[in-house]
């Protein structure tokens, strides 16, 4: 019963986790160009969105 | 026509419809921090190295602080520094880079960028979807027998997870339906905002009351599906509009304008009043409505009349915007702008026009106009019955909840949208853009299609008749005469030469005639190709005056027919409407006998010629009184009020920008297959909506009396829940666009 305790907290702040990262990408544009994300790959001199 | 040329010329591009440079610093925007910013349509980015290349091109110059493509919208946005670079460097450097570029226009710069509605959807569904997750890990402990105390503990944190998102998640359904009962309405969403304010509220009571049935887990995943459906309806129109946005960017919005003293400004149409001398170079279009004070040339009016014929103007003549200046420059006087211009006067017409449209209900929404009654009322009386039966407030209330959240309309929500998003996307992929849901529901009821000629029916673009009755060397003369001209007629010529193998001969120091032809001297030979009286051709011009003649040296000239061609594949996909069951007519605005040609080679018995806006939109509404649902298929200025009119409408993408403003769905290829292609997938796709309407009636038939009975619980409702939502997405990705 008592490793549900820190067991609960450790799922959920996993999760929380997991949703800020998708809502940071949001934000951040990285849902704006999907197909242009899929050209960019094969570029090697490119540094990175800015 | 040195009489014309201003004393200081401004640079003009020859670029048909492209502003000249000078008007680039009215597309420029203020960045942060000082700097200026520029977003640039770039049609022809369609590789990781054409990326690399615009992007390395700008990176290079100094100034510059951000440069990037984004290849779905083709879109290209920098930033500078003032003092270092202006923005003609910018398009010059993507022009060196072998691109062509064309600034988006600053009201228009927010149309390619992605909606923040959608965002804020995708944001709530990620909200959503965590909630729901995180509680169905612990409704699945609770349903495995955890009581007690372990199943208050799991319900509590369910209830600290779930509260906060429904708040978050909820808000669109719950000011959507807040909006339409203020106006007396209802939508889906009603009960919807009911289901889940209920459900939420009930499972808190549970959760502190120790009661055994939580319905968080349920709360959260319909709002995770439903807000599925919302964000692809949101994405779909997302898409549409950024293609339309790219499409409207084509034409100037800018007149050149040149003051008493001889000096020439490049001003935004707003700046340009009547009155004001307006130069127009060959190959542009006519900014305003207005005369011409200087010059002679031709006129290519079928984007705006739908006369298919250039026709010939000389000082004096009235000219209307929106028509295409084609073999020399003139100099025009600005009559009417504004709100008493064609123009204006065709967005009046429109805008009457669009209101019988905005009518129309779309099929959820009339499914929700007797679902949320039918469904408030059963959970009420199912209280009642409760209530007589014996039963407490408190269990006759639990029960009602679960009828409410059991027919919640998850299924209803997710039936449309899936559909029509695979519709629009499998019709995107053959190069059909849809703007909204709404367009495949009009578009699939239809049963009469009506036409407009020049530029719909055909390809707006002049021809060759038959052969060319020319020698291949002649040709090659021809041909490299016609290179030095923007005419329609050469143009064709030109393309036709090259169709047949044939190279241009280079010519240099070939002259124009404004109206007439070109001249030029070749190896001691006089060649002339022009107008067949001016060449020299014996016998009279027939009706048929699209024709040029050819003479070289003293050979006797020779007469070249052209016609505007039917699409390639016209008559196919006329039979193929017809088998559909439609009833094909043409509205036109051209010459009776042209209308009349291209009737019979479609076999097309009802036509009528010589039409204006007005009278397209009365033949509409004639029609639409006779009960008939009609789809406009047109492309001209004078199209839009009867595309706005029309039940559904469809343009190409070779359309006017009111063309395209006004039609439900655009087509990119030439060939006309496209229209019947919509219509049978958007029959399809009602289809299919039919039956996931009916899935979600059964699956209601079957649930509710269950719920009725008092027998459900959160694990039902779960289970109930996501297998329906699955039936009707399965069904929907079923759609495909016929060949």
């Amino acid at each position: 019963m008592n490793n549900i305790f820190v067991l609960l907290p450790i799922a959920l702040a996993l999760g929380l986790g997991g949703l800020a990262a998708f809502l940071w990408s949001v934000r951040s544009g990285q849902y704006d160009d999907l197909d242009g994300a899929a050209h960019r790959i094969l570029n090697d001199d490119e540094d990175g969105p800015e | 026509m040195a009489t014309l040329a201003p004393p200081a010329p401004a640079p003009l591009t020859d670029e048909p419809g492209r502003a000249p440079t000078a008007s680039l610093d009215l597309f420029v925007t203020e960045a942060e921090g000082g700097r200026q910013r520029l977003d640039l349509h770039v049609p022809g980015v369609h590789c990781a190295a054409c990326i690399r290349k615009v992007e390395g091109a700008l990176r290079n110059l100094p100034g510059i602080t951000h440069a990037r493509v984004n290849f779905t919208t083709r879109r290209l946005s920098a930033e500078w520094e003032p003092e270092q670079l202006a923005a003609r460097d910018i398009l010059s450097a993507v022009e060196n880079a072998g691109f062509e570029a064309r600034p988006f226009a600053a009201a228009d710069a927010a149309a390619g960028a992605p909606d923040p509605a959608s965002r804020r959807l995708l944001k709530s569904m990620a909200v959503a979807g965590f909630a729901a997750m995180n509680i169905m890990l612990l409704s699945v402990s609770v349903w495995s027998g955890a009581d007690g105390a372990t199943r208050d503990l799991f319900h509590l944190v369910s209830a600290a997870i779930a509260i906060p998102a429904v708040a978050y998640a909820g808000q669109p359904f719950f000011t959507s339906a807040w909006g339409a009962l203020r106006h007396g309405r209802t939508n889906m969403d009603v009960p919807i905002s009911i289901g889940v304010i209920l459900a939420t509220a009930m499972s808190l009571f549970e959760t502190l009351t120790s009661g055994p049935h939580a319905y968080f887990d349920g709360v959260t995943m319909l709002l995770f599906f439903l807000l599925v459906g919302r964000y692809l309806d949101s994405l779909m129109r997302d898409r549409a509009r950024a293609g339309v946005a790219t499409l409207l960017k084509q034409s100037a919005r800018g007149a050149l304008v040149r003051a008493p003293d001889g000096a020439t400004e490049y001003r935004p149409i707003e700046a340009v009043a009547p009155g004001m001398t307006v130069l127009v170079a060959a190959g542009e279009r006519v900014p305003v409505d207005g005369t011409v004070l200087e010059g002679t040339s031709s006129l290519d009016l079928s984007l705006v009349t739908g006369e298919s014929l250039p026709e010939a103007v000389a000082p004096g003549s009235a000219l209307l915007a929106g028509t295409m200046n084609l073999s020399a420059p003139i100099a025009m006087k600005a009559t009417r702008v504004g709100e008493q211009s064609f123009l204006a006067e065709v967005v009046r017409l429109m805008e009457t026009a669009e209101q019988g449209r905005a009518r129309y209900t779309r099929i959820a929404d009339r499914a929700a106009r007797w679902y949320a009654p039918a469904v408030h009322l059963t959970a009420f009386l199912t209280a009642i019955g409760w209530l007589v039966a014996g039963a407490g407030w408190h269990q006759a209330l639990v029960i009602a909840i679960a009828v409410l959240i059991i027919t919640c309309p998850c299924a209803l929500g997710l039936a449309v949208p899936a559909v029509q998003v695979r519709a629009a996307s499998v019709l995107m992929k053959r190069g059909l853009l849809v703007k909204d849901g709404s367009a495949l529901e009009r578009m699939a009821a239809a049963d009469t299609v009506v036409f407009d000629k020049t530029g719909t029916l055909t390809l707006g673009r002049p021809e060759p008749i038959d052969d060319l009755p020319l020698s291949p060397s002649d040709l090659a003369l021809a041909a490299g005469l016609a290179a030095r001209s923007r005419h329609p007629l050469s143009r064709a010529l030109l393309s036709a030469a090259r169709a047949r193998g044939v190279t241009p001969a280079a010519i240099t120091d070939v002259h124009e005639e404004p109206g007439l032809g070109l001249e030029a001297v070749w190896k001691g030979e006089t060649l002339r190709l022009g107008r067949p009286d001016w060449a020299g051709a014996a016998g009279s011009s027939a009706a048929n005056l699209l024709e040029l003649a050819f003479r070289r040296g003293a050979s006797p000239a020779r007469r070249l027919g052209f016609a505007d061609p039917l699409r390639p594949d016209a008559r196919a996909a006329i039979e193929r409407l017809r088998a559909a069951g439609l009833d094909v007519r043409i509205l036109s605005g051209d010459r009776p006998e042209a209308v009349a040609a291209a009737a019979r080679a479609l076999g097309i018995r009802s036509w009528a010629a010589r039409q204006t806006p007005e009278g397209k939109l009365d033949a509409i509404a004639a029609l639409e009184a006779e009960g008939r649902k009609v789809l406009v298929v047109g492309d001209g200025l004078n199209d839009a009020p009867m595309l706005a009119a029309g039940h559904a409408s469809m343009a190409p993408a070779s359309a006017s920008d009111a063309g395209q403003t006004a039609a439900d769905m655009l087509f990119l290829s030439d060939s006309l297959m496209a229209v019947p292609q919509a219509i049978e997938t958007a029959r399809r796709a009602d289809r299919q909506i039919r039956q996931n309407l009916i899935t979600a009636i059964v699956y209601n038939v079957v649930a509710v009396p269950i719920a009725v009975a008092g027998f459900v619980t959160p694990l039902i409702a779960a289970v109930a829940m996501s297998l329906s939502s699955i039936i009707v997405v399965g069904n929907a990705l079923r759609l495909k666009v016929p060949d």
